[in-house]
């Protein structure tokens, strides 16, 4: 329902009319605000415009005001955020490695940003260098190779609805000097094109919706950092050997049984993947057979149907211990009989 | 429409002394600046834009230019969407937090939470402010009223 006054808003309203609508009706002179996170949307009117009624000896009145009207301006404002939950594990010389980013525009109106990285930060002990900023084109929050978008700085700089937000993936090559425990630490930082400085700083008639664009609290531009840790492992094999010979004596004769025990401890900040131990049957011995144990409990010939394996060509035990962290222990034993 | 409109009101103004009230809106933005000696000052600016953030302050001039006293006299301001309701003067205004259908002081307004149970109404939950005068305004008589809101 339209108004019953059209006269220009802008002059004070003097005009004499009897009331026939309910003054509710009168008012409803709103413009659409999208309700966001953020706050209104940039280029929004925000119009008032009061009524009065009374009565006079000639009836009942209503009259409305002018009407002041305000442009809202688009506030610049940016937030990036390191979506990975620790440090990333990584090993000397790894190339594209992967840190998650995700920038937001937590203004109130369109806005393109540019990023970069930097992998030159001080407080770590290894540069990554920088290979290239993908823009997680399908969504999926997984960096896919040849399917998400290599971001070139003034190109493609992704452009974010007020409240939108896209995953920046940042790959990097670990320096192959890193040693194990080491930390290097990538930037990535998003910045409004339209402009940054301190917050009030405005940018006449480039806001959305041709009103001003204004620097928010954020200054219009915003870093964070993803960190790399480089994890390495390393396996210690301890080899010692006991002999019974064939009086229950020590002796190492024709016919004694040494026992081999071969203790594997892996070190490090982090985990050795599909782990094998392996030994040879010394020269002038025998293997006995079905005499292989893991941590005490026995262990087959065969290959297949447990960890360990006997390879007669070979004269080679084999024990598979998988995927050992730092810090386990495992204890392979076998026997063999002097010839 | 319009020309009965017209036809009405000039019928109207042809027959007595009539209450005529003139109701001028206006609106100024509260910025805090520092002044020379780093201290924080508030300053009330005519805004030409906003930002969302940013304190309003609405004042409504009215005054009585007519030859007769305005008797009943009611304002009513909604409030703008994209403005959340900062809160009156101490000047007897009531509120409406369902766009203009039940009025009463703040504290005594409830809405439905977002559990479905009533809650107790909030200064960004209001929809219109109105005044009502006890007393006739008098001719040449007027004042003026004030309230602050927010940019949402």
């Amino acid at each position: 329902m339209q108004p019953l006054n059209c006269r220009d808003a802008a002059s004070a309203a003097t005009l004499r009319l009897k009331h026939i609508l309910a003054a509710g009706t009168l008012l409803t002179a709103f413009h659409a605000a999208p309700a966001l996170a953020q706050g209104t949307a940039a280029g929004t009117l925000i119009d008032n415009k009061a009524t009065a009624t009374f009565d006079t000896p000639g009836g009942e009145q209503t009259i409305e005001s002018n009407t002041v009207s305000l442009t809202v301006d688009e506030l610049l404002n940016v937030t990036v955020a390191s979506s990975d939950s620790g440090d990333v594990s990584v090993t000397p010389g790894a190339t594209s490695r992967i840190l998650r980013f995700l920038v937001t525009n937590s203004g109130n109106g369109e806005e393109a940003f540019t990023l970069s990285a930097n992998g030159t930060v001080g407080g770590d002990d290894f540069n990554p260098a920088i290979t290239s900023i993908v823009l997680d084109s399908n969504n999926n929050g997984t960096y896919d190779a040849g399917v998400d978008t290599v971001y070139t700085a003034g190109s493609n700089d992704p452009v974010l609805a007020a409240d939108g937000s896209i995953r920046v993936f940042v790959l990097a090559t670990i320096p192959a000097g890193a040693t194990d425990g080491q930390k290097g630490i990538v930037e990535l930082t998003a910045t409004a094109k339209t402009g940054t400085g301190a917050p009030g700083t405005t940018f006449a008639g480039q806001g959305q919706g041709g009103g001003n664009a204004v620097v928010g609290a954020t200054t219009a531009t915003a870093t964070d950092d993803g960190r790399f840790a480089v994890n390495l492992a390393t396996a210690n094999i301890a080899k010692s050997a006991s002999v019974v010979d064939p009086f229950n004596g020590t002796t190492l004769v024709p016919g004694s049984t040494i026992t081999y025990t071969l203790t594997t401890t892996v070190s490090g900040s982090g985990s050795l993947t599909n782990l094998r131990v392996a030994d040879v049957v010394p020269t002038g011995t025998t293997y006995v057979a079905q005499s292989i144990t893991l941590n005490g409990a026995a262990l087959t010939d065969a290959s297949g149907d447990d960890a360990g394996t006997y390879t007669s060509a070979s004269k080679t035990v084999g024990v598979s211990l998988g995927n050992v962290a730092s810090g386990a222990t495992h204890v392979v034993a076998f026997k063999v009989k002097v010839d | 429409m319009k020309y009965f409109l017209a036809f009405l009101a000039l019928v109207l103004s042809g027959t007595a002394a009539w209450a005529d009230v003139r109701l001028t809106s206006n609106v100024l933005v509260e910025r805090i600046v520092k002044d020379v000696g780093g201290n924080d000052t508030v300053v009330l600016e005519e805004p030409k834009v906003v930002t969302p953030g940013d304190r309003l302050v609405f004042t409504l001039d009215y005054k009585n230019m007519g030859t007769e006293p305005a008797e009943d006299f009611v304002i009513t301001n909604p409030i703008p969407e994209a403005v959340s309701y900062a809160g009156g003067e101490a000047d007897g205004s009531v509120v409406s937090v369902d766009g203009g259908t039940t009025w009463g002081a703040l504290a005594s307004l409830t809405v439905a939470g977002t559990d479905g149970q009533p809650r107790a109404a909030q200064p960004s939950d209001v929809t219109h402010v109105r005044w009502t005068f006890p007393q006739p305004i008098p001719v040449g008589s007027g004042g003026k009223l004030t309230f602050r809101g927010t940019v949402k």
